[in-house]
């Protein structure tokens, strides 16, 4: 579904993957951790076409399309959702109006008919209970004096809406309490259908208790490091970053 | 909720869509002014005598007056020679039922979305129609004089109510108020009047439409309207022009009195011709809106939507003379390519515990100018009188200009005024969030400004909401850069 090969990118002039691997197969769930500032954010950045930053090398095969020359709004239509580390407020656009646009316009692409506000409505209920969300919500202001929890929420019931092929989750799990984690993977979970792909980055493997991920990759200086399964996730909340950082640093100097 | 979904349910296509000329055969004065053709007008309208007199008085005041020059827009100086002053559309046969209307003119109000069946209407909105300088049909006259309630051309009422009209033109501007509306004073040519009687709610939106057709010509309208004691009426008033190459003037007047513990709410969505990307053609409109509040706890509202016009030169304003009166302005102005608007408010207060409030959104794009001008005047008398103005502007690229140029005069110790003011620009980050859910660039402005205007919108009738929403979104095609 997703291969992206040797990427490089920078921004402001400072690079910040460095020749980056990875491959994500239909269905797959992927965790993306590492310490701060290793480039995380930049890769979901890169992967969903924000302008400011700049690929210098490598290549995104999505779908078996060139995803780095898709415009933004192609690759979200072409099923690529990313669920923001910081979600953005658009006052005076309540959400729910925000959402039909986006999703009439995810229809529209795939050669669907667009939704009337009936129709509209009757999926949103659906998936409101999906994410226990409440309608007062869908009437407010994107974003809009949300708490910070209640963003992260809005952006896994936006998740739910667009139903894309593969969804980016960049922490989407800080800030959370511990009801609305679980409410937040259990929307993650139910959207699990054996096609539907996932990267999740996080700092806490007790996302990963939740959404049980088959591969965690750990992210270092724009590279992936070190690949394994769940339990690296384990060992890396027991240990912390400092024995992987000596072992890439030890080779980076070699 | 259902109802804001709506709003979204059909996106309007690109492009100003009422530019077509319509074939309609027309009765035109000569060209250029002098008091021959304030005469020629009014002899059309078969107007009386002290009518006349009006106009040549105007006439010869205007002769004394040169054009304002402070507002912060530049355009090629007007010939005044070279216009147009009346075309009327050339009555196929004596005018008894809607079936005589040339079905030219049913045709090109249709193409507007303006039905002037009755039937057919909006049930709760009744339509004058204007084309160039006459009104060819009111609707629904007979249902609302029922109640009293006087909804006519402004010609037919200078026949029917005299009496109103001698007491009421000109009271609240006068022809010596400007150089555009002595202009008008001496040569409007028709428009609207409307009369609630006491106590009576009007049971629909009253509405004019004005369309220019003819090429060469001014338009000149002039509407009255009276709110008498404790009656309610909501005005709404569109307009739209074929696109030309010339510029075309157009210079109103509405006036509008509103007496003790009246209420009169008046909504505009300007949509004149624009010009093209690169500035040429659209129409000069320079106009003057003014209201009184004449008696106690009287109200008047203002709610503008401002999308067209090459440039714009208009306040409408409000003066509180009754004790406990209240003003306000609502405005949405839009600049885009070439455009330029010089646009606000005065807020007058006369009356003790008077209050005004002023929302005012500014959004240009292009290489367009957007000035915000507004007066705030508490006279001495005064007592206890607040003002709260709010002028936000909002850039879409790095080319256009947004200004804001408040005055503010306080005579009397005990006002209370507060002014906010923002100028922001459309953020990156938000297009961004936009893009990542599917919405291109261009949509993602229009949905984000739409936003932005939001508390200005919601003071427009639903249907009129729906309508400034997708005129908003059609008039930033390629606003962004
Ligand atoms: N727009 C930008 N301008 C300048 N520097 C940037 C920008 N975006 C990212 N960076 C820098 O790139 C590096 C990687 O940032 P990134 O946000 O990808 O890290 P991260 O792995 O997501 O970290 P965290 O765990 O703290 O979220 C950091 O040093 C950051 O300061
Ligand atoms: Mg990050």
């Amino acid at each position: 579904m997703l291969t992206i090969k040797d990427l490089k990118a920078s921004v402001e002039e400072k690079q910040i993957l460095n020749g980056l691997n990875f491959e994500v197969k239909p269905g797959e769930v992927h965790a993306i951790m590492g310490p701060n500032g290793s480039g995380k954010s930049t890769l979901a950045s890169v992967l969903a076409g924000r302008e400011e930053y700049e690929v210098t090398g490598g290549e995104v095969m999505f779908n078996g399309e060139d995803l780095l020359e898709m415009s933004p709004e192609d690759r979200a239509r072409a099923g690529v959702f990313l669920a923001f580390q910081y979600p953005v407020e658009i006052p005076g656009v309540s959400n729910a109006n925000f959402l039909k646009t986006a999703v009439n316009e995810v229809r529209k692409s795939k050669g669907l008919e667009v939704l009337d506000s009936k129709q509209f409505l009757k999926i949103m209920q659906e998936k409101m209970k999906l994410v226990e969300m409440d309608k007062a919500m869908t009437q407010r202001s994107v974003n809009e004096g949300f708490s910070g929890g209640e963003k992260k929420r809005n952006e896994i019931f936006q998740m739910a809406m667009l139903e894309p092929s593969l969804a980016i989750l960049d922490e989407t799990d800080s800030g959370l309490d511990i009801d609305a984690l679980r409410i937040v993977a259990n929307g993650v979970n139910a959207l699990r259908d054996g096609k539907r792909s996932f990267i999740v980055i996080t700092h806490y493997q007790r996302l990963l208790d939740y959404i049980v991920p088959d591969f965690v990759h750990v992210l270092y200086k724009g590279r992936i490091v070190k690949s394994g399964t769940k339990d690296l996730a384990l060992e890396l909340e027991e240990k912390g970053y400092d024995w992987i950082k000596e072992e890439v640093d030890a080779t980076l100097n070699a | 909720m259902s109802d804001d979904l709506k709003l979204l349910d059909d996106v309007a296509n690109s492009e100003y869509k009422w530019g077509f000329v319509s074939n309609i055969e027309s009765d035109n004065a000569p060209k250029g002014l002098n008091e021959d053709i304030v005469r020629f007008i009014s002899a059309k309208k078969n107007e009386p005598e002290w009518l006349l007199e009006y106009r040549l008085k105007a006439f010869r005041h205007w002769q004394t007056m040169t054009e304002p020059v402070w507002p912060n827009v530049t355009y090629p100086k007007v010939d005044f020679q070279d216009i147009i002053y009346y075309s009327a559309p050339k009555p196929k046969v004596q005018l008894d039922s809607l079936d005589d209307l040339d079905p030219e003119i049913k045709a090109t109000f249709d193409k507007l979305g303006i039905s002037l069946e009755e039937q057919k209407r909006l049930a709760n909105v009744a339509v004058d129609a204007v084309i160039d300088s006459v009104s060819v049909k009111t609707t629904f006259r007979e249902a609302l004089l029922e109640k009293g309630i006087i909804f006519s051309s402004f010609s037919e009422a200078v026949h029917e109510h005299p009496e109103l009209i001698k007491k009421y033109l000109g009271s609240v501007v006068p022809y010596t108020d400007n150089f555009y509306a002595a202009l008008n004073a001496a040569v409007f040519s028709d428009g609207s009047f409307c009369y609630i009687p006491k106590g009576v709610r009007c049971p629909m939106e009253l509405s004019t439409y004005f369309r220019i057709n003819s090429a060469g010509t001014g338009q000149f309208e002039r509407t009255l309207i009276i709110a008498d004691e404790g009656s309610y009426v909501s005005y709404l008033e569109g307009c739209t022009a074929p696109m030309r190459d010339e510029n075309q003037l157009h210079a109103a007047v509405v006036e509008i009195v509103s007496h003790a513990e009246a209420q009169v709410k008046y909504s505009t969505v300007q949509n004149w011709y624009p010009g093209d990307k690169n500035g040429k053609g659209g129409i000069f409109n320079f106009v003057t809106k003014r209201g009184i509040c004449l008696g106690n706890k009287s109200k008047i509202s203002w709610t503008q939507v401002e999308t067209g016009s090459a440039v714009t030169w208009k306040y409408p304003s409000v003066i509180l003379k009754g004790d406990n009166s209240v003003g306000e302005f609502y405005s949405v102005a839009v600049t885009n390519n070439m455009q330029q608007a010089d646009t606000g408010t005065k807020m007058i207060h006369i009356g003790k515990n008077t209050s005004s409030t002023i929302i005012s959104k500014g959004i240009s794009g292009g290489r367009s100018h957007n000035s915000y001008r507004g007066l705030v005047k508490i006279n001495k008398s005064a007592d206890n009188a607040r003002n709260f103005s709010q002028c936000d502007s909002l850039l879409l690229g790095d080319q256009c200009g947004a200004h804001t140029f408040p005055y503010l005069e306080v005579s009397n110790k005990s006002a209370m005024v507060e002014h906010e003011a923002t100028t922001s620009k459309v953020g990156e980050d938000q297009i961004f969030y936009c893009n990542q859910r599917g919405i291109s660039t261009e949509d993602a402005v229009g949905l984000i400004v739409n936003g932005y205007c939001k508390e200005v919108f919601n003071q427009l009738p639903m249907e009129f909401a729906v309508e400034a929403q997708k005129l908003l979104a059609i008039s930033l095609e390629g606003s962004v850069g």
